[in-house]
C-alpha cells in the first residue's frame, strides 16, 4: 500500500483507452464499475475531443457481484457490436474487474462475434498507463498484421502517437513533412487516426519510426522480429536529435544522398544571438517521461547553454537510459512516481528554471521558480489551438520559445539591473510579460522583511545587516543564487558572519 | 404583492408520474468525487481513499484540482502484495495512517473511504476505523464510509460521509434546528442568518467546519436538508430521534421560500414575522431571476442523471425561469426528499432513474432540447452535434442555494445559450 496524492500516470486501462480513442473503427469493451467512466472526460475535456471515446463500460454494481457479472459483460459486448459495428474489438478489465476474475477475453471469444476480438491482460495493481498503451498497441499489431509485400517506393510507418499524448497531433504533421522532404512516404500512422484495416497494412512499410518508445517500443521490436522491419531509435526532439534521426533514416532507407533542408530551423541562430547570452548557465531541473526528459537534457545543455542540475523520470520502464543520460551530465537521476520526492529534490536544488510536467509547474508556482512544460501528464493547456510540435525543426523552434518565455528576457534583465532602484523596476515587478510571478516574489520579500533588523541567522551563518541590505539590491531572480553561493562560500571559509566584503568575495569566487 | 403569492402546485404534478428505468451503461461519477468538495468544507479532516490507481486518477482528473499543493485527501493504493493476504493490508493501512498523521498534525478527523477494490476484497474499513480511533484518540477521530462506484453515485459519497458522522454525534435534548448538507460557507452563513432572524433559537450545521464545533442530536432536534441526495443521512438522523422537515429544496425564490417556510412552520414563526424577514431577499431574488432568465423563457431542457439535483433544478427552471422539461434523469430518486419538488413540477416530462446512456442519447438527439444538462464526458460530443450543454458538475461546485444565489443559478443555465447567440462562427 502506498499513499499517493497526485499521480503522473493513470491505470493501465487508461493507456488502452488512449490507443482505442486514437483509432477509428475500433471499440473497447471495458469491464468496470460506473465511476471509471470518469476517464471519458480526459478525452472530451482535456483534449477537447468532439466524440465520446469508443468505450463501453459494463458498469457493474455491488448487487451484480453475487449474481452474474459475466453475463453483463457479454451483453455489453453484444450491444457494443450491434450499435457501433466496429472493425475490431478490444476487451479487458479495470482494476475492480480484475479482482472478480470474469475473464473478458474468454467470454468474448465464446460469443463468436464476426470481427476480431483482442483480449488485453493489463495488470492494474502492478503497471500503469504507459504500459497499458504500449501493451494494447502491441496486441493490436499482433492480432491484425500479416506478412505482405513492401511498397515499391520507400515508405515507413510512424508509430506511437495516441490520444491524450503530449503534442502527438502536431508531431505527426512535422515528422511527416521531414520524411517526405527526404523522399520517404508515410505508409501508416498508428495508432493515431488509424483503422484496424490500416494496421493490417503495417507490413508494407520498409521501416518503422519509433516516435514515442513509451507507447510503441514493444510493437516496434515485435514488428522487427516478425517482418524484418527495422525501426529508428532516435527520437527527433531537438536540433541534434533531429539531425541524428535524419542520418538514421538515410542509413536505414539507403538514401545517403538525400538533401536535408534546414531552412525552417531557427533555434541555432536564436540561441547564438547576443540576446540569448543571459541563458548561459541557467540552472535547470528536468523531469518528465523518460523520452522527453532525455531529449530535454540534450537540448538544455547543448542547444540552450543551460546547466542541468538535476533530471529524472516517472516511468520506471525508462530508468536505465535515463540514469545513463544523467550520468553523462555528472548527475544521479531521480526515478520516482512520488510527486513529493520530486518536490523536495527541486526545493533542495533551487534551480532557476524547471522543465517538467504539469505537476512540476505547480511545484514551481509554489516555490516561485519558472517552469516550462515538456512532457505528459497533459493538461488542457497542452493542446494549444496553434501548431506546436516538439519534434523536428519546427519542434525545436517551439521549444526555444516555450523555454525562454518563463525566463526574464535578456535585454530586460539588463534594464532591471540598471534601474533596480526605480519604482517601476522594483523587485516585485517581475518579468513584464509574465505577471504570474509577482505573488511568489512578493511572498518571498515579505518573509525577508520580517527578519530581525540587525542580523539574519541562517543555518549557523549570520548575515550582517548591511550585507543583507546589499543582497536585497540584487534583482530577485538572481538573489537566491547569490544568497546560496555566499552562504556556501562562507561555510567553506569557516566564516561565522557574512559582511558586504564576504558577499563580493563570494561573487568573485563564483564568477564565470 | 402578488409576486409573493403562496406556492401553487400544478393540477397534476410529477409526484405520481411513471418512472422510466433502463439498465445499461451509466455515465456517472462514483461517490469518491464528493471528496473534492467535502475536504474543502471540513477543514480539519483528511479523506484517505483505500483503493487503486484508478481511484487516485479519478480524484485528480474529475476535479482538475491540481492547485492545492498538498490537499487533504489522498489514496492508499493497493498493490499486488496487499491483495495476497488481508492481514497485510490492515498492517499496511495502519502504517500509512500513522505516517500521514505524523506529517499532518493539523488533522483532527480522518475518513477512511472505501472503494470498489477495497470492497471486493472485503477489507473491513469499519473495523480499521475503530482500531485506528483507539490508536490515535483523542487527537484524531477516525470514521469510514463508502465512496465506491459499485455502491454509490457521485453525490452519494457526501451522503455516506455525513451518515457516518451521525452515530458519533453526542446526545442532546436541546431544542434546535440542524441544517444538513455541505454548503459553501457563504451560503450556509446566509441561510443560518435568515433562520436566526426568524427567531429559531439554535441552528447548527452538519457537517460543521471543524471537529471543535460540537453538534448534538436528540428528540428535540428538527432537521432540514439542503441537498436532495442525503437519503441515508436523513435515515440515520431519524434513527437518532430527530424530526425531518420535508420541503422543496432551496433553489430560486420559490424553493428557498418554501424551504424556509417549512422551518418557520415547525418553529411556530408568525406569518408576519416570516414576511418581514424574507420580503427584501425575496424581492431581490425575483429581480435577479427575471433578469437572468430572459434567455431561458420558452426554452426546453433535458437532464442527464448526475448529482440528484436534477429534480429540484427542473422545478426551478420550469416554474421560475419559464422553461419546459423534456426529460429529467436522476441517478436515484429519493421520494422522501424530492417528493415536494416533484409535486410542483407540472406533468409532462419523462422522469427517468438510472441510465442506459446510449438509449438516453438517442432520446436526447431526437428531442433536440434547447439546453442539455450533462456530465463532462458528454458535453463536448453533444456540442459538436449542435446541442447547447451545461456541465452538471458546475452545479455542485458553485454556490447556487438560497435567495442571493438565485440569479446566479439562472445565469449558469443561460450562459451557454448566451454564448451561442453571441458567436458568429
Ligand atoms: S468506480 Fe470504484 S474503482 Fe473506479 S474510481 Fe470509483 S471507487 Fe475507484
Amino acid at each position: 500500500m502506498k499513499l499517493t496524492v497526485w499521480t503522473y500516470e493513470g491505470p493501465p486501462h487508461v493507456g488502452a483507452m488512449r490507443v482505442a480513442t486514437a483509432m477509428k473503427g475500433l471499440h473497447y469493451v471495458l469491464h468496470a464499475p460506473q465511476g471509471d467512466t470518469y476517464a471519458d472526460l480526459l478525452f472530451t475535456m482535456i483534449e477537447r475531443r468532439d466524440h465520446r471515446p469508443p468505450v463501453s463500460y459494463t458498469t457493474f454494481q455491488a448487487r451484480d457481484l453475487g449474481s452474474d457479472t459475466a453475463t453483463l459483460f457479454k451483453d455489453s459486448c453484444q450491444d457494443a457490436y450491434d450499435r457501433f459495428k466496429p472493425e475490431a474489438i478490444i476487451v479487458g478489465a479495470s482494476c475492480t474487474a480484475e479482482l472478480i476474475q470474469d475473464d473478458p477475453g474468454g467470454l468474448s471469444e465464446s460469443m463468436g462475434l464476426p470481427v476480431p476480438v483482442i483480449p488485453l491482460e493489463l495488470p492494474s495493481y502492478q503497471r500503469k498507463e504507459n504500459f497499458g498503451a504500449s501493451e494494447t498497441f502491441y496486441e493490436i499489431c499482433r492480432a491484425l498484421t500479416k506478412p505482405m509485400e513492401r511498397t515499391p517506393e520507400i515508405t515507413c510507418n510512424i508509430l506511437g502517437p495516441t490520444a491524450l499524448g503530449f503534442r502527438h497531433r502536431d508531431d505527426v504533421v512535422e515528422l511527416s513533412s521531414i520524411l517526405e522532404s527526404l523522399g520517404v512516404a508515410v505508409n501508416v500512422v498508428a495508432p493515431l487516426d488509424s483503422t484496424p484495416a490500416d494496421i493490417a497494412q503495417l507490413g508494407a512499410a520498409h521501416f518503422n519510426v519509433m516516435l514515442y518508445p513509451e507507447t510503441c517500443e514493444t510493437a516496434c521490436r515485435w514488428l522487427e522480429r516478425e517482418y524484418k522491419q527495422p525501426f529508428t531509435k532516435v527520437v527527433p526532439i531537438g536540433v541534434g536529435a533531429t539531425r541524428d534521426f535524419i542520418a538514421e533514416v538515410k542509413e536505414i532507407a539507403g538514401l545517403a544522398d538525400a538533401a536535408v533542408d534546414e531552412s525552417r530551423l531557427r533555434l541555432p541562430w536564436y540561441s547564438r544571438s547576443v540576446d540569448s547570452t543571459y541563458l548561459t548557465g541557467k540552472r535547470v531541473f528536468i523531469f518528465g517521461d523518460g523520452t522527453h526528459a532525455m531529449a530535454a537534457a540534450r537540448i538544455a545543455k547543448y542547444e540552450m547553454g543551460f546547466e542541468v542540475v538535476g533530471m529524472g523520470c516517472y516511468n520506471r520502464e525508462f530508468a536505465r537510459p535515463v540514469r545513463a543520460c544523467a550520468k553523462e551530465l555528472g548527475l544521479e537521476a531521480l526515478i520516482t512516481d512520488d510527486y513529493l520526492e520530486v518536490e523536495s529534490a527541486i526545493e533542495a536544488l533551487q534551480p532557476e528554471m524547471i522543465l517538467g510536467t504539469q505537476m512540476e509547474r505547480h511545484i514551481g508556482k509554489r516555490l516561485g521558480i519558472p517552469c516550462a512544460v515538456i512532457s505528459a501528464p497533459v493538461h488542457v493547456q497542452d493542446f494549444p489551438a496553434r501548431f506546436s510540435p516538439q519534434v523536428g525543426w519546427e519542434g525545436a523552434n517551439v521549444i526555444f520559445d516555450t523555454w525562454v518565455h518563463p525566463l526574464v528576457m535578456g535585454l530586460e534583465e539588463h534594464l532591471l539591473h540598471m534601474f533596480r532602484e526605480d519604482f517601476e523596476f522594483h523587485d516585485d515587478a517581475g518579468a513584464s510579460h509574465h505577471g504570474s510571478h509577482t505573488p511568489a516574489a512578493q511572498k518571498r520579500r515579505s518573509t525577508e522583511d520580517a527578519a530581525p533588523a540587525d542580523l539574519v541567522i541562517k543555518d549557523g551563518v549570520t548575515w550582517l545587516a548591511d550585507a543583507e541590505k546589499e543582497l536585497r539590491k540584487i534583482p530577485f531572480f538572481v538573489r537566491g543564487k547569490a544568497r546560496r553561493n555566499t552562504e556556501k562560500f562562507a561555510a567553506e571559509q569557516g566564516l561565522q558572519a557574512i559582511s558586504i566584503e564576504t558577499l563580493y568575495e563570494a561573487k568573485a569566487h563564483y564568477a564565470r | 404583492m402578488n409576486a409573493f403569492a403562496p406556492v401553487k402546485a400544478p393540477a397534476v404534478g410529477c409526484g405520481d408520474a411513471p418512472v422510466l428505468k433502463q439498465r445499461g451503461q451509466r455515465e456517472v461519477f462514483c461517490g469518491l468525487t464528493s471528496i473534492v468538495w467535502l475536504h474543502r468544507k471540513i477543514q480539519d479532516a483528511f479523506f484517505l481513499v483505500v483503493g487503486s490507481r484508478t481511484c487516485a486518477h479519478l480524484l485528480q482528473s474529475a476535479a482538475g484540482v491540481m492547485i492545492f499543493a498538498e490537499p487533504r485527501f489522498g489514496t492508499a493504493i493497493l498493490e499486488e502484495k496487499d491483495l495476497a493476504g488481508l492481514a497485510d493490508a490492515n498492517e499496511e493501512l495502519d502504517r500509512e495512517v500513522a505516517r500521514l498523521l505524523a506529517r499532518r498534525p493539523d488533522i483532527r478527523q480522518l475518513f477512511l473511504v472505501g472503494s470498489c477494490p477495497s470492497e471486493v476484497i472485503k477489507l473491513d474499513l469499519s473495523r480499521a476505523a475503530e482500531r485506528l480511533t483507539q490508536a490515535h484518540a483523542p487527537q484524531v477521530r477516525v470514521l469510514n464510509f463508502t465512496g465506491s462506484g459499485i455502491e454509490t453515485t457521485f453525490t452519494q459519497g457526501e451522503d455516506e460521509c455525513l451518515a457516518s458522522m451521525v452515530p458519533v454525534l453526542p446526545q442532546t435534548d436541546a431544542e434546535q434546528l440542524l441544517l444538513v448538507g455541505a454548503l459553501p460557507d457563504v451560503v450556509e452563513d446566509q441561510l443560518v442568518g435568515l433562520i436566526g432572524q426568524l427567531g429559531v433559537p439554535v441552528v447548527r450545521a452538519l457537517p460543521s467546519r471543524s471537529a471543535d464545533v460540537e453538534v448534538g442530536i436528540g428528540p428535540n432536534t428538527k432537521f432540514i436538508v439542503a441537498q436532495p441526495f442525503l437519503g441515508a443521512t436523513t435515515g440515520a438522523l431519524t434513527g437518532r430521534g430527530a424530526h425531518h422537515l420535508a420541503a422543496p429544496f432551496p433553489f430560486g425564490e420559490e424553493g428557498t421560500t418554501a424551504w424556509l417556510r417549512a422551518v418557520a412552520d415547525a418553529f411556530n414563526v408568525s406569518p408576519e414575522k416570516f414576511d418581514e424577514v424574507t420580503a427584501a431577499p425575496r424581492a431581490r431574488a425575483l429581480k435577479a431571476i427575471a433578469a437572468a432568465s430572459e434567455r431561458l423563457n420558452g426554452k426546453s431542457v433535458f437532464f442527464f442523471p448526475d448529482s440528484q439535483l436534477e429534480i429540484p433544478l427542473a422545478r426551478f427552471l420550469t416554474r421560475e425561469c419559464g422553461m419546459s422539461a423534456i426529460e429529467i434523469g436522476a441517478p436515484y430518486i429519493h421520494r422522501d426528499l424530492v417528493g415536494p419538488d416533484l409535486d410542483l413540477i407540472a406533468e409532462g416530462p419523462v422522469l427517468s432513474e438510472g441510465q442506459d446512456v446510449d438509449l438516453q442519447l438517442d432520446r436526447c438527439r431526437a428531442a433536440r432540447p434547447d439546453l442539455t444538462v450533462c456530465g463532462l464526458g458528454l458535453a463536448n460530443p453533444l456540442e459538436a452535434e449542435g446541442l447547447a450543454t451545461k456541465w452538471a458538475i458546475e452545479l455542485v461546485f458553485t454556490p447556487i442555494h438560497g435567495y442571493e444565489q438565485a440569479g446566479d443559478l439562472a445565469a449558469l443555465f443561460a450562459k451557454p445559450l448566451k454564448r451561442r447567440e453571441g458567436l458568429a462562427l
